[in-house]
Order: C-alpha cells, then sequence, then structure tokens
C-alpha cells in the first residue's frame, strides 16, 4: 500500500472534521473493502480516519418501534444480539450470514451501507425495511440514500453515524452467493410494516432497488406464490463470468419467493 | 527399546511429526529467510497478452527512493532461457518446436503476467513504487488464448519462429488397427469436451532469495521448490552457467506445490544473478495476483474421444484426438503431460485392444501450463469415464455392468496395454464392488425418489480409474524425451548412539514425509519413529536426487532408502559377527527383536542391538578393519523398473436445485488400491485432499481469459476454490494389491483423489438430468450452466 498519515478521533464533530479539510482523506472501521483496496494500490488517500474510537457511533437500541443501530456496529453484534433477533429477527440472520467468521468480526454496519457495494448484504435491509439513515448532518430515507454502484447521498465530509430500522410485522431475507466471492450474486430482502410492503433487491443489478411489482404482487397476496408470478426483467442486471443478467433477473424471483417464504 | 512401544511401522497411523512446527506457527518457509543486507525485488511484469516493447525507460525509476538496481534483458547478457526438461517428437520424427523462453522479456511480451523488469530496492514497497515509475512504450499485438483458436489459420502468431503456432503433432498407437476395429463395430460413439484451465493455488505463494559469497564465489537460492536438485541442475547448467559445486539450492518447508513448484521459474534465475551482482541477498515473493498470472497453469485440453463396441458392449477399439494449450512458452515439463502422462492412460482400466491417439500441442498467450496434481491422467480419465458413461445411455448398456464388462482381468497382469504401458498390477472388480457397497448404489432409486418429493433432482455418478505414477524408469523416460533421470536417492546415517537421520531427495511439501518415511526406517531397522530425522531439500546436504512429483516419493524415494537400509543390515551384520565371534551367515536381524532392531547369533540368545553395532563402528576399539571400513551410513539410488498403477473406483452423489442450478455435493466414496499403505491416516488425508481438488475442478474452478488476452479470473474474488462447505463427507477406503516390481510394494496416494473425482461427479450431475434429455455438462458445472439446461435456456 501507498503511505497515507493514520488518525483516530474520539469523536464525530472532529471526523468530519478532518474530511471536510481533506477531500483526499478516507473513512475506516472495519476496513473490509478499504484495506483491501490499499493493499492492491487501488486506492491511495491521504489520511486515514479510523472511526473506531468514537463512542457515539456505537450500540443497539430500542426506541419505541425503532431498532436504533450504531454505525460501528460490527457483523457479530448484530448477529447475536438479543435486541435484534426479537425486533428484526431477519436481520440478525442476514448478519450471521455476511461474508466468514473473521469478516463478521471486523466489518461493520455503516462501513457496508457507507460504500454500497451493489453485491453487498446490509443495504438490502436498509432499503427493504425502508430504514433512516442518521448521519452527523441529517437524516436521510433509504429510498434517497442508495443512488447508484459504490454511490450514496453522503458527501464527502458527512458521516454516517447510525441506521434507525422501523420494526416489521414480518421480514425475510434470501440470497445466493457467488461462489468464489461469496459475495451476493441475488438477493431480496421483504418487508411488510410500517413502511408497507417493501421488497429490496441486492446483488442482480449495479445498485440495490425496490422491485415495485413484487410489491404490488405482494400487497394483493403476501405469499410466495404472489412473487413467483413476477419475473424481473433482465435489462441492467449484472452479468459476468459467473452469471449472465438473465440468470440474475431469474434469481431475483426466486430470493423474492424464499425471502417471503422466511418471513412467513 | 522395549516391546510395550506403540507400534510405528509400517501400516500405523502415526500422528505426523512436521505437525507441531507447522500448526503452531513455527514453520520456517522461504519468506522466513531474512539474509543480511537484504534487498527486496519486484517484478514488472506485462498488462498485455501480446505486445512489442519499443522502450524501456528506467531514468525516472532508478532515482526513486531507496532503489539498488533495475535491470532488464539488455543487462542480464550472457545468461541462458529457461530450459524445457522433456522433448516430444512430431509424428515425422522432427523435434518439437521449442522457442525460447528468455528470463525477462526480449522485444516482446507474450502473456499477461510476463516477467518484463525487475527492480531491487531496501524494501519491497519502494520496489514497488519504482517499478510503477518505470515508462513502458509497448505496441499492444492482437493475442490469442484458446486451444483450438491458436490452430486456425488466421491466428495471430505467439513466436515468430513457430508457424501455426503448433508446438507438436505427436501420436501414439495403431491407427490401422483401430480403423479396422471402428469398421467392423456395432456402435460408434462419439464424445467431445473441453478440459478446464486450472490454477494450482497453493496457500503459499512462490518466494525466492538469492545470496552470494564474495570470499568463496559460492551462490545460495532459498527457494519454494518440489525438487531442488532439479532446480539447480537447470538454472545452473542452462541459465546462469554456475557449476554445481558452487551452487547451493535449498528448498525449506514449502506450503504446498501442487506440481506448480516443480518447475524452474525466471523469479530464481533473477534473485540468484543479481544477489551475484550486487554482492548482496535479494529476495522476492509473489503476491496472490502474481501467483494467478505466473504460476503454472493445469490442464486446458479440447478433444473429440470416439468409442467402438461390438453389440454386447465389448470395447473393440479407442480414437483420441486432443488439442493441449502449451502457454506462451515451454514450462519445465510441460511437453509430456499431454502426451506421455495422457494418451498413455487411455487404455485406463479396460482391455479395449486397439488405441490410436493423437495430440496437438500449441502455443497461446497465455501462462504457460503444467503438471498440476494428476498431470495428463486427471484429463485421460474425464475424457474415458465420460466417455463410458455416454456410450452405456447411446447404446442402451448398464454404466456399471459395461465397466464391468471391459475390465482387465485380475489374472491378466502384468498386462500390455496398447499404449505403452505394461500394468503390473490391479483389481479393479473388488475396488468397485466395494464402492458399490459403501455408496449403497443398489438404493440409489430410493434416495432419488425421495430427492424429488423435495422437489430436487438427485443423480449418482460412477468412475472406474487407473493412474501411472511413481515415476519413472529413467531409461523407459529417457527414451521417450526426458531430459532427466527420474532415480531417487536415500542415505541412512545411524548415529553412534543408534538413532538415525535419512538423507532423501524427495521433497515434502504437505506429504507428511518426515513422518511415512520415519516408519519405513523404524519398520525395517526397529528404531522407534522419534528417533528417526528426515532431511530433504537442501542440495548442500542431500546425494543428488529427484524431488516430489508424479505420486514418486515413497515408491521410488521410499524404495531408495530401503535400499539402503538393506545395505546398513548387510553391513551391521558383518560387524556383529566380528563382535560376537560368528560366522556373518549366521547372524540374523530382526527389527522386532528383544533389544529393539537386534542382531543375533542364529539359534543362540546372542544378540547385539543395532545401537551396539553403530557404536562399535565410530568407536572402533573392536573392529574388524581388515573387512571393514568403520562407520555405519550407507546411500543407495533406486531406478523403478516400471510405473506403478494405483486404481479404483470413485462414486459421487449430488442434489441439484432446479430453481438456481445449484449443484450440492451429498457425499463421496473412494476405494482406492494404492498399494501398501504405510500411514493409513496419511493416506486418508491425501486422497480426500486430492477429491477435492478433483470437486473443484468438476463444479467450481475455471481459469477464463477474455478475447483480448486478459486473465479475468486473477484473484479469488473470480476464481472459485473450493471450500469446506462446497464439499461432503469423502468416504475414503483401500483394497491393496501390492506393486510387483518396487521392494516396499507400494504404489501411490497423491493424486488418486483428483485423477479418480471429476468424472464422478459431471457422471452424477448428468445422471441428475437425465430428464432434460442432456447429454453432457462442461466443467466447472456451474448453477448458470446447469439452470440454462433445465430451463432450455442458451444463456
Amino acid at each position: 500500500m501507498y503511505d497515507f498519515t493514520y488518525t483516530k478521533p474520539s469523536s464525530v464533530a472532529d471526523a468530519t472534521k478532518l474530511l471536510a479539510a481533506d477531500p483526499d482523506a478516507k473513512f475506516i472501521s472495519g476496513g473490509q473493502t478499504l484495506l483491501p483496496a490499499l493493499k492492491h494500490r487501488l486506492n491511495k488517500p491521504t489520511t486515514v480516519v479510523d472511526l473506531t474510537g468514537i463512542g457515539e457511533m456505537r450500540g443497539i437500541r430500542r426506541e419505541g418501534n425503532t431498532l436504533v443501530i450504531g454505525a460501528l456496529t460490527k457483523h457479530v453484534e448484530v448477529e447475536t444480539s438479543a435486541e435484534v433477533k426479537a425486533a428484526i429477527p431477519a436481520l440478525a440472520q442476514m448478519a450471521a450470514h455476511i461474508g466468514d467468521t473473521q469478516v463478521r468480526n471486523r466489518g461493520t454496519l455503516g462501513g457496508s451501507v457507507s460504500n454500497n457495494d451493489p453485491a453487498a448484504d446490509y443495504p438490502a435491509a436498509v432499503l427493504g425495511l425502508g430504514a433512516t439513515v442518521v448521519t452527523s448532518k441529517r437524516e436521510i430515507p433509504a429510498d434517497e440514500f442508495f443512488l447508484g454502484m459504490f454511490t450514496t447521498a453522503l458527501e464527502t465530509d458527512e458521516l454516517l453515524v447510525a441506521i434507525k430500522f422501523p420494526i416489521p410485522e414480518k421480514a425475510g431475507y434470501a440470497k445466493m452467493r457467488n461462489p468464489a466471492s461469496r459475495y451476493v450474486m441475488a438477493g431480496a430482502f421483504v418487508s411488510k410494516g410500517p413502511q408497507g410492503i417493501r421488497v429490496a433487491i441486492n446483488g442482480a443489478g449495479p445498485c440495490v432497488f425496490r422491485q415495485g411489482e413484487m410489491e404490488a404482487a405482494l400487497a394483493g397476496s403476501w405469499s410466495p406464490e404472489a412473487v413467483a408470478g413476477v419475473k424481473q426483467n433482465p435489462e441492467g442486471m449484472n452479468g459476468d463470468i459467473h452469471g449472465s443478467a438473465e440468470y440474475r433477473a431469474h434469481l431475483v424471483t426466486v430470493m423474492a419467493k424464499r425471502a417471503v417464504a422466511s418471513a412467513g | 527399546m522395549n516391546a510395550v512401544l506403540p507400534f510405528e511401522g509400517i501400516g500405523a497411523s502415526v500422528k505426523r511429526k512436521e505437525d507441531l512446527r507447522f500448526l503452531s506457527g513455527r514453520g520456517q518457509y522461504v519468506d522466513d529467510i531474512n539474509r543480511p543486507g537484504q534487498a527486496h525485488a519486484w517484478i514488472l511484469r506485462s498488462q498485455y497478452a501480446h505486445a512489442r516493447i519499443n522502450s524501456i525507460d528506467t531514468t525516472a525509476a532508478s532515482k526513486m527512493p531507496g532503489v539498488v538496481a533495475i535491470y532488464t534483458s539488455a543487462d542480464m547478457t550472457g545468461i541462458g532461457g529457461i530450459p524445457c526438461g522433456w522433448q516430444i517428437h512430431n509424428k515425422d520424427g522432427t523435434p518439437m518446436a521449442e522457442p525460447k523462453h528468455p528470463v525477462l522479456a526480449e522485444g516482446k511480451v507474450r502473456h499477461v503476467g510476463d516477467p518484463i523488469a525487475v527492480v531491487i530496492a531496501e524494501t519491497r514497497s519502494q520496489a514497488r513504487d519504482a517499478g510503477e515509475a518505470i515508462v513502458l512504450d509497448v505496441e499492444p499485438l492482437p493475442a490469442v488464448t484458446g486451444t483450438t483458436a491458436a490452430l486456425a489459420g488466421a491466428a495471430p502468431c505467439v513466436h515468430d519462429d513457430v508457424a501455426g503456432n503448433l508446438c507438436y503433432d505427436w501420436h501414439i498407437g495403431d491407427k490401422a488397427a483401430t480403423d479396422a476395429a471402428f469398421a467392423k463395430a456395432a456402435h460408434h460413439v462419439v464424445f467431445e469436451t473441453t478440459n478446464n484451465r486450472l490454477v494450482p493455488n497453493a496457500m503459499e505463494p512462490r518466494s525466492a532469495v538469492g545470496d552470494y559469497d564474495t570470499t568463496t564465489g559460492e551462490h545460495t537460492l532459498f527457494t519454494t521448490s518440489q525438487n531442488p536438485h532439479v532446480i539447480r541442475l537447470l538454472m545452473g547448467a542452462f541459465v546462469l552457467q554456475i557449476p554445481e559445486s558452487k551452487l547451493r539450492v535449498v528448498a525449506p518447508d514449502v506450503g504446498g506445490g501442487f506440481g506448480s513448484k516443480i518447475y524452474h521459474y525466471a523469479e530464481e534465475a533473477i534473485v540468484t544473478w543479481a544477489a551475484a551482482k550486487l554482492g548482496r541477498p535479494v529476495k522476492w515473493t509473489a503476491d496472490r495476483t502474481e501467483a494467478f498470472m505466473s504460476d503454472a497453469h493445469g490442464r486446458d485440453h479440447v478433444s473429440r474421444a470416439e468409442l467402438a463396441l461390438d453389440k454386447d458392449g465389448t470395447f473393440l477399439g479407442l480414437r483420441v484426438h486432443t488439442q493441449a494449450n502449451m502457454g506462451a512458452y515451454l514450462s519445465t515439463f510441460a511437453p509430456c503431460v499431454p502426451t506421455y502422462l495422457y494418451a498413455t492412460l487411455l487404455a485406463g482400466v479396460y482391455s479395449t485392444p486397439a488405441i490410436y491417439a493423437e495430440v496437438q500441442a500449441v502455443f497461446t498467450h497465455t501462462v504457460p501450463v503444467d503438471a498440476y496434481r494428476g498431470a495428463g491422467r486427471p484429463e485421460a480419465t474425464y475424457l474415458l469415464e465420460r466417455l463410458v458413461d455416454v456410450a452405456a445411455r447411446q447404446c442402451g448398456f448398464d454404466k456399471v455392468e459395461l465397466r464391468r464388462r471391459n475390465f482387465i482381468a485380475t489374472s491378466a497382469f502384468p498386462y500390455q496395454t496398447p499404449v505403452a504401458l505394461e500394468y503390473d498390477s490391479g483389481d479393479y472388480v473388488s475396488t468397485l464392488n466395494q464402492a458399490l457397497e459403501t455408496a449403497d448404489w443398489a438404493g440409489f432409486e430410493a434416495r432419488r425418489a425421495e430427492s424429488a418429493s423435495r422437489g430436487k433432482l438427485r443423480g449418482i455418478g460412477i468412475s472406474t480409474y487407473l493412474e501411472a505414477c511413481g515415476i519413472a524408469p529413467s531409461a523407459v523416460v529417457g527414451s521417450l524425451g526426458a531430459r532427466a533421470g527420474l532415480y531417487e536417492v536415500g542415505t541412512i546415517r545411524v548415529h553412534p548412539t543408534g538413532s538415525i537421520t535419512v538423507l532423501t531427495g524427495a521433497h515434502s511439501h504437505g506429504q507428511g514425509h518426515e513422518t511415512t518415511f520415519a516408519q519405513l526406517v523404524c519398520d525395517k531397522l526397529g528404531v522407534p519413529v522419534a528417533q528417526v530425522d528426515i532431511v530433504h531439500g537442501d542440495t548442500g546436504k542431500v546425494p543428488f536426487g529427484m524431488g516430489t512429483y508424479g505420486s514418486r516419493s515413497l515408491a521410488v524415494g521410499g524404495s531408495a532408502m530401503d535400499k539402503a537400509m538393506d545395505k546398513i543390515i548387510a553391513k551391521g551384520k558383518r560387524i556383529a559377527a566380528h563382535l560376537m565371534e560368528a560366522s556373518v551367515e549366521d547372524i540374523e536381524f530382526d527389527p522386532r527383536g528383544e533389544k529393539g532392531g537386534t542382531f543375533r547369533v542364529a539359534g543362540t540368545d546372542r544378540t547385539k542391538a543395532l545401537a551396539e553395532i553403530s557404536l562399535a563402528a565410530y568407536v572402533p576399539h573392536n573392529f574388524p578393519h581388515d573387512e571393514l571400513e568403520p562407520g555405519l551410513e550407507e546411500t543407495a539410488f533406486y531406478d523403478p523398473k516400471n510405473f506403478t498403477y494405483p486404481g479404483g473406483c470413485h462414486i459421487a452423489e449430488v442434489e441439484i436445485e432446479r430453481e438456481t442450478g445449484q449443484v450440492h455435493l451429498l457425499n463421496f466414496t473412494a476405494v482406492d488400491d494404492v498399494g501398501r499403505v504405510v500411514n493409513p491416516m496419511i493416506v486418508e488425508g491425501q486422497v480426500q485432499g486430492g477429491v477435492a481438488q478433483g470437486v473443484g475442478q468438476a463444479l467450481l474452478e475455471n481459469c477464463v481469459y477474455d478475447s483480448s488476452g486478459q486473465l479475468i479470473s486473477a484473484s479469488m474474488m473470480d476464481y472459485a476454490m473450493p471450500r469446506a462447505d462446497d464439499l461432503a463427507p469423502v468416504s475414503v477406503a483401500t483394497h491393496t494389491t501390492l506393486c510387483t516390481h518396487n521392494p516396499l510394494g507400494v504404489k501411490g496416494c497423491g493424486e488418486v483423489g483428483a485423477i479418480g473425482s471429476p468424472p464422478a461427479v459431471i457422471n452424477a450431475v448428468v445422471d441428475a438430468l437425465r430428464e432434460f434429455g442432456v447429454n453432457h455438462v462442461e466443467m466447472p458445472a456451474t448453477a448458470p450452466k446447469i439452470w440454462s439446461i433445465i430451463h432450455g435456456s442458451t444463456h
């Protein structure tokens, strides 16, 4: 990796100040994306701002009908949290199947959502539950947060602090993994709750997206059979050596069906 | 020495002695070696598959911090190209095309990863920084990566002096007899397939450290090699012209090879040469991406096979045409892989009377291809065992009975095949029957129905295979084009108080030799395993040996040790005869005697322990000096009389998800005849590891180049290695027939798993898809491929 300066602020205000002063600095939390990129010399930040010393970005708490999870919460903490398991079991289950044990012990919710890898898991949960992203500057609804491949509504000096998940009546997630990377080939997070009926698709396209036809079908009848008949248009889906756009489009329906089945 | 010690000889599952250091992180690998004053090398590699190098400007790079030197081919004058160790001859008797393989590119690059320049700096990071500052003026040229495409008339030329990219056009067998067999056949079955290109991916990337003693002129190379003497020979004699006495090659702990660390690589020559040039040690270690684009790849055949059968299913003839991808240059043993390690195996376990095979080897703009676990034999086995299944289906025979009908009878050994080999032993009926029983073949239809009730497709597949390993008789391979002998050496050094050091030319890079070889000594000389140490991997310590590949360590290296132990016993008897004032003819040796290894005057209670004999040999106060030299150390070189022929039966059972096309391996049964088993636990591990690699080839692994010659699958993100949850319980059993021509009766177990398993898995996949009328699924049988079949789509 190239040389960089390392700093570890202890407050959100200090961290964002560093980025405001230097747009070539980078935040790091669990480092599951940035560190490999640094090692491959694919990224050359001036300063790496380590967020792990910021206490206010930690913790899982329930506030009425909302579950608030701090951005620095590791996947393993979501996976094993009694609070999460009681409120949104599908979220705990999703976290339990991200990457492998090492990834889950390092990677964080905020890092995953800020990065918005099309093949990451958490963006599907955020969009599929209609969560709200709390940043150092504002609150952003999920529908306005994910803008495109590795692109979000976050500004350069804006830091994702926490995510507020409305607690649904039902929610479920299903995915198929890429056989090599084990990232998501196609996944679906479905929910029914205060944010209505939502179907978020990850892995298949360049960015997580809502599948409106499936949401309409589920509004008519909440059942796996309801989505089984809805075909995803392959246009715009990802195609590579691991599967064509047509294959991924097909998987969207299969995973949505499985997600609804797991939601019950 | 007493009788209550646990049995540690041949047949005991002794725990691996080497695992204490490996599992506690105390192995010493090449990258762990750091020499005083060491500098670090980074190799600038081609990003193009094919390009002309107009200029290399290192001016700015040379001024970067920490840079010691930057070298290109223009600097490495007076050194040779990387040699090829095997020469194949064309059908017309002319030798194969053998274009120069320069250490650093000369004028052109021919594959992504081809080394262009080396930067040497105080740190690895500085070397890489400077490497990125080298200004290259290159002119990209059209590339060809496909095996068949490279032979097409208009294909870009890889080497200007090799017309049509054809390395050789070779054949074996009796064409006329085979044609005649087809003329009278009731059934004619045709099968075409591509054997997918694989990347070996040893856990430890390659690494090399060059060192040079300016006072003595001695060079030392520490390298990740399976055969340090071969590297010393190839690099010393052909590339750098360093006499053996001035070149020491050390291969310490090596973290897996699978063939990819047999070959002499450019980086070994670069660090050895640069260390002498600079007068300071130079280290190079590959990262994983470099491994993908510079370690020799495996497989990559395109084949057409035809089988002639009579109306009852008896095989009459086999005709094979194969195109084999050599990559851009000839790696050390590349030419022999698709010929003498492949086409000679096409008889398999069947008594097919007429076989004819043609093989064309081609150059392409890809990483060189060479032997990878199994080397030619997996390709042959896959072709044959798929062909037999296709034949059974096409002609309406039961796939097990068709195999059984054509087996070489157990009474037929030694059996001369129509393709050069003479099998010494085997019992294919017994391994088949045992595997069928273990896998509950008879109960499959019930399991299939149960899967169907859950909406799943279930299939079962079988492979009855044979391989030739324990390579090899030097005279035979010499006549076939090998430029080296393939004997092995072993030295048994009995120390004064009776412990033993063994020097072996074999090299352990995961096989557990330190345990298995110690068991041979324990079994034959009666010395506990803990008192036997194995030294390997250092040309400064071990006599000239040939290393480890082709499942040869035990059959050839173990046999050399056995012969050396015969000499130890013979000398010990003469010393014992003197000490006990008896005739040497009256001395018996019993490794399991009252004193452990015990010499006895026959019919008496007069005995001497081996340790008493060795003490007398080194403290020769009372020693038969007129008859014997002091000391108790013997060396033997063993050249095998034949290959060894492991064989057996593998059965795979899979379940396929209709909705996604995903294949799940449910269970795997291996019943292998690997000859006498020295350590059953190690054999089980070797077979399981081999099966894992075979399942990887069948279901997951695929090396993909795009049309411009870029390596698309150049990282673990895109190259799917098998992981624990891709596998299933592998049941391993052995059924032994002894090798008849080596003293241990051993055959070899290192490659059987990778050889027998791919066709078993694909046969199971095709079986699972029977309702779709599918005849074949190419490897790897990925989910989208299966989904396309199920859904009748062409995507």
